[in-house]
């Protein structure tokens, strides 16, 4: 669930990809390369950064929900990340707070292609249910963020068009348009800000099924992990239309602990506490 | 619990590392409840209405490095109308230790009580025999009572094995003389009656087989033992009153469950075959039923964050009018599920149950919200209408209800 969105390394990019991408950051496009190219090859680049990562665990995860009068709520939550390099990651979330959907827990199986695996594991009735994750657009625990926001960031799951380069805060980056190619997509694009140096994400402009305005992503506090891998202390949602607001505090990131596939499985669903 | 389960448990925790626990934690819920039933009731000495108080307080314990954890979970309720439904009950009380085996995958052991559940329909849970059905406390069927077990459970590529011992059975619970929802004539449940000489100690195995491929979820099993569901005799009590004496018997069970995911569509099979059990003539009749259906979701109906869900399950059993279930062997389901994702996680649901071949119908209407952080209403209403005078439900003719429930989790 956690996105890939929040990519890059910080090594300078010596590959071929990164030499062509830095090349055509710093000139006009060169040769046959269209934006589209470009857009893929600055989203191929940003991946090929995180790749390798294992798997992390981020034991408190806090979800703030605020409305428009400014009432807040709030859920706690642990997710442990699984990399799966020919196919989306496994991820498996567990609910800490509020107190009655403590122990409630959900595992996914990401796809690059087609729908995502999904269980939910309810923890009164000791149940574990398979649910249709065909509901990409859907609101998480009503929060401002879709499952499709969360869910594993693959290459494969938009096209791209490079649009132009630009400062955000400061920071030179690439903005790149990307185009849901799966279904049930609640939006008809997305306007993404790479920054130029390490190939994070840190913006996104999300355009619902009419084309207009619906919400920005915004990432704050990157911190760099096993000297390659940013991940953001903070990412806030805003959607421009209800005025609601959900901010998302990753606490407490530790990479590499040692989980396996079977730490990804209905049984170990039914164990998560 | 059995002396036995409770002694396999005592030296499974004295046998655990006596290292520092990594985690500890303490949670629960405590919840005030009343219940109006709008009709006079049939039986006498029943009442019209009853406020309760009950709640559970969940212990766990864990130590990370060497893979143990304990997990207690008592539950109490106080019943103001029926003292049967004034009941303890410990509804987990287990040690699990987790192993890798390098070649052979992870391993799981349990010891101790446990709730374990099988299945995938919304209507009625065919395959699920683990647990007794503690039936004072919804007439759903929906709350179990604790089961002394060793489990052992092994995951793999190929699909994941569970192996149980049942050490230990648990009577089912009734409601007494003053309580509704019961039949005409009280279950005695100070005198049952068995099969097995071995009485409530008989030990009962069950093992399943389950797997997931692809959009496919789906499970075998098989159960050997004490029968869950008891055959309700006529009787008399020790004062010389006609009562109903449950009778428990040995049963064969196999089972089968699965679930095909696709899209929006969840189709869903359950499917049962049991042999060892009396009909409702007081026949041993070998049998089989199942329960077959699906749930399609609208996903953001109306431009929102609202999915609506629409449920309908056929449930048929092949002893027809000698089925002792509430309903004749053929019943038909309909549901509604509205989801508001909100941040209170405002949910309803809305359920009729037809059977095919009477008027006997069933409704019922459950609905939830959370207020701040640590407090939940929840209501429910059943109404029972149509019932033929030898249906099971003409009992409850007059035993509509609506609930509403305060829950303060900690």
């Amino acid at each position: 669930m956690l996105s890939k969105d929040l990519r890059p390394l910080n090594r300078p990019a010596f590959g071929l990809f990164g030499l062509a991408v830095a090349a055509l950051a710093l000139t006009a496009p060169v040769g046959a390369s269209t934006p589209e190219q470009i857009g893929l090859e600055i989203a191929t680049e940003a991946d090929r950064r995180d790749t390798g990562f294992g798997d992390y665990v981020v034991e408190d995860m806090k979800m703030v929900l605020r409305n428009r009068q400014g009432q807040e709520s709030s859920r706690e939550l642990q997710i442990k990340i699984f990399e799966v390099l020919d196919d989306g990651d496994k991820n498996l979330i567990v609910f800490d707070r509020p107190r009655d959907i403590k122990g409630t827990a959900l595992l996914t199986f990401a796809h690059k292609v087609g729908d995502d695996d999904q269980w939910l594991y309810l923890p009164a009735v000791k149940r574990v249910k398979r649910i249709s994750s065909s509901n990409k657009s859907g609101s998480f625990v009503g929060s401002e963020f879709a499952y499709e926001d969360l869910t594993s960031q693959e290459i494969e799951k938009y096209t791209y068009k490079y649009l132009r380069d630009e400062s955000l805060d400061g920071l030179d980056c690439f903005v790149v348009e990307r185009y849901p190619v799966y279904e049930n997509s609640g939006y008809t694009r997305q306007v993404v800000w790479w920054d130029k140096a390490e190939y994070r994400v840190m913006k996104v402009d999300y355009y619902d099924r009419k084309g207009d305005l619906l919400k920005t992503l915004t990432y704050h506090g990157y911190q760099q992990y096993l000297d390659q891998y940013w991940r953001a202390d903070k990412m806030v949602m805003v959607n421009h239309l209800t005025g609601k607001s959900t901010d998302l505090f990753w606490n407490n990131y530790v990479f590499r602990t040692g989980l396996s596939e079977r730490d990804f499985n209905r049984n170990s669903l039914k164990r998560a506490k | 619990m059995t002396r036995g389960a409770l002694a396999a448990l005592l030296i499974s925790a004295a046998a655990a590392s006596p290292a520092a626990a990594d985690e500890l934690e303490i949670t629960g819920n405590i919840s005030a409840e009343t219940r109006l039933f709008p009709f006079e009731p049939i039986h006498k000495g029943q009442r019209r209405h009853l406020a309760s108080l009950y709640g559970e307080v969940e212990y766990y314990q864990e130590w990370t490095d060497s893979g143990d954890s304990l997990t207690i979970k008592p539950f109490y309720r106080y019943d103001s109308s029926d003292p049967r439904r004034t009941h303890f009950d410990l509804r987990e009380a287990f040690w699990l230790k987790v192993m890798d085996v390098e070649e052979l995958g992870r391993f799981e052991f349990r010891t101790g009580v446990d709730k374990v559940f099988w299945g995938v329909t919304e209507s009625i849970h065919l395959v699920d025999i683990i647990n007794q059905t503690d039936l004072v406390e919804y007439p759903d069927r929906e709350e179990k009572l604790g089961q002394p077990m060793l489990q052992l459970s092994v995951a793999r590529d190929w699909g994941t094995v569970d192996l149980f011992v049942l050490t230990g059975f648990r009577e089912r619970t009734f409601p007494g003389r003053s309580g509704r929802l019961r039949s005409a004539l009280v279950v005695n449940t100070d005198t049952p009656q068995y099969e097995s000489g071995a009485e409530d100690r008989h030990i009962d195995f069950a093992a399943r087989y389950s797997h997931a491929i692809d959009e496919l979820d789906f499970g075998l099993s098989w159960f050997r033992g004490t029968s869950r569901d008891p055959a309700l005799l006529p009787g008399r009590d020790r004062g010389g009153g006609l009562v109903l004496i449950p009778f428990y018997q040995q049963i064969d069970q196999g089972g089968i469950d699965a679930q095909y995911t696709t899209g929006p569509w969840l189709l869903k099979f359950e499917g049962l075959y049991r042999e060892g059990q009396l009909n409702r003539s007081g026949k041993e009749q070998r049998y089989w039923a199942s329960v077959a259906g699906f749930e399609y979701t609208f996903f953001g109906i109306f431009g929102s964050n609202m999915d609506l869900g629409v449920l309908a399950e056929h449930i048929f059993d092949s002893r027809d009018e000698e089925a002792n279930t509430f309903f004749f062997g053929n019943a038909a389901f309909a549901g509604v599920r509205w989801t508001a994702n909100d941040p209170q996680d405002t949910e309803l649901l809305f359920g009729y149950l037809q059977d095919v071949n009477t008027p006997g119908k069933n409704f019922f209407v459950e609905a939830s919200r959370r207020f701040g952080d640590s407090w939940t209403l929840s209501l429910e209403a059943q109404i029972v209408s149509g019932t033929a005078s030898d249906s099971f439900l003409a009992d409850l003719r007059r035993d509509d209800y609506i609930q509403l429930g305060w829950t303060y989790s900690f």
